[in-house]
């Protein structure tokens, strides 16, 4: 079966339930990418101007740590939402992202879309809404890991 | 809080189950550096080994104490019975300190245990954290003896770090299956480590499983238990099909002692395994 990338747009939990009407331009501003193993997709502190759906593959989001070195505080793998430094300014990523292993995803021209929400508020609070979700999670799931909760006092 | 299933639960080898009957250890394996499995088996041997899934028995390690502790086992060995555990307290230390050869008292099995049978053609998420997935190992093995009764069987297993991963081995074997999915990820890894990293709670958004047919099988940390209740709920799985393993301060394990009190009921003797429904009402409650 052959996915467009409207279908696979649409199906995605993401956009469940996104007003029509913005889906041929949510689409118009996607395109299918693939990046080889260990390939860094994004570097902390470059421009974001997008963000992507991982399609399959694994991604590493690491903070290079000095005397540490590279360390990873996230993977994002097949299904999930990678960055969303492209919503708030100074539009900058905050960590490196790089891959584990050969990744698919869609990537999402967020520079047009900044300038699309900005014109159309409709719009713009459907994206804030569901990446303030994607954030609201990932936030219980930093603190989770901070809580150290499979230590010794478990 | 009624136990799930009353009926054919083995109740342990002693009439007595105040008295404990003395074992044998067998071997003695480290997991990581702070957690071993006791094989044991009957200082008289010849009494056959039954539990279920879920079941616990109390360890007495002699002049120092008794502590509950989680069958982790092959339910279908009945010469040998399984226990892991982590060193955290005086008891389970004077444990990790015991020999080949040694004696220990054990009384059990105690409790409640996980809906196996009950739930013939269903898929099954199992969701653990920690030492939490010794009380479910005795559930994979079930599951994959009788794999043809079951639908998928998902396994997902959150860890601090990649040391600290309990039975790499079977997991790797496990995970080698192409009908039993298994994601492993940590708290926290070194640049070598190539799995997922964050908690385990996300992983439950993306597994592959049916909600409207899953029966979900949780034990680890509560907190995370309560994060990993959430993200089912997200998945539309009804709360009639969760089972938690629930922990408390367990004695008697009879429920005279009342020391695991968890709202109307006692831990040892209605738990240690719960449908969610049942405990829905107290769970995560600061006070229970």
């Amino acid at each position: 079966m052959i996915h467009t990338l409207e279908s696979v747009i649409r199906e995605h939990p993401f956009f469940q339930d996104f007003p029509e009407k913005h889906l041929a331009f949510i689409t118009g501003c996607a395109k299918n990418v693939q990046f080889p193993e260990k390939h860094f997709i994004f570097l902390e502190g470059d421009p974001a101007d997008e963000f992507y759906f991982i399609r399959g593959g694994m991604v590493s989001v690491e903070l290079v740590i000095p005397h540490l070195g590279p360390t990873t505080v996230q993977t994002v793998g097949e299904g999930e939402i990678l960055g969303w430094s492209w919503v708030s300014p100074p539009y900058r990523w905050h960590f490196n992202a790089k891959t584990l292993k050969r990744t698919r995803a869609l990537v999402f021209d967020g520079k047009c879309l900044r300038a699309k929400c900005e014109e159309d508020h409709d719009l713009g609070f459907e994206m804030l809404k569901r990446f303030a979700s994607i954030i609201t999670s990932r936030l219980d799931a930093t603190r989770l890991q901070l809580l150290d909760i499979y230590g010794h006092n478990d | 809080m009624a136990t799930m299933i009353e009926n054919e639960v083995p109740q342990g080898l002693n009439a007595d189950p105040m008295i404990p009957q003395l074992y044998r250890i067998d071997r003695v394996r480290d997991e990581t550096d702070d957690t071993f499995t006791l094989s044991l088996v009957p200082e008289n041997g010849e009494a056959k080994i039954s539990f279920l899934p879920g079941q616990f028995n109390m360890l007495y390690v002699f002049g120092t104490g008794e502590v509950p502790i989680s069958i982790s086992g092959n339910p279908a060995m009945t010469s040998v019975l399984e226990h892991t555990t982590r060193s955290v307290g005086i008891v389970t230390k004077a444990m990790g300190l015991l020999k080949p050869g040694d004696q220990i008292g054990v009384r059990g099995p105690f409790g409640s245990h996980w809906p196996l049978n009950e739930e013939n053609g269903r898929d099954f998420v199992i969701i653990s954290g920690g030492i939490g997935l010794a009380p479910l190992r005795p559930v994979l093995y079930f599951l994959m003896a009788q794999r043809e009764k079951y639908r998928k069987i998902v396994l997902l297993y959150g860890a601090r770090a990649p040391e600290d991963i309990l039975f790499k081995k079977e997991l790797e074997r496990w995970r080698g299956k192409f009908d039993l999915e298994v994601q492993v990820t940590v708290d926290r890894a070194a640049s070598g480590w190539r799995g997922n990293v964050g908690v385990v709670t996300p992983l439950v958004a993306r597994a592959p499983f049916d909600p409207s047919n899953t029966v979900a099988l949780l034990c680890g940390p509560e907190v995370m238990m309560r994060y990993a209740v959430m993200e089912l709920q997200k998945r539309g799985v009804p709360h009639d099909r969760m089972y938690l393993s629930m922990e408390r301060n367990m004695r008697c394990a009879l429920g005279y002692c009342g020391h695991c009190q968890y709202g109307p009921g006692f831990v040892c003797k209605d738990g240690p395994v719960y449908r969610f429904d049942q405990i829905a009402s107290v769970f995560g409650k600061s006070e229970v």
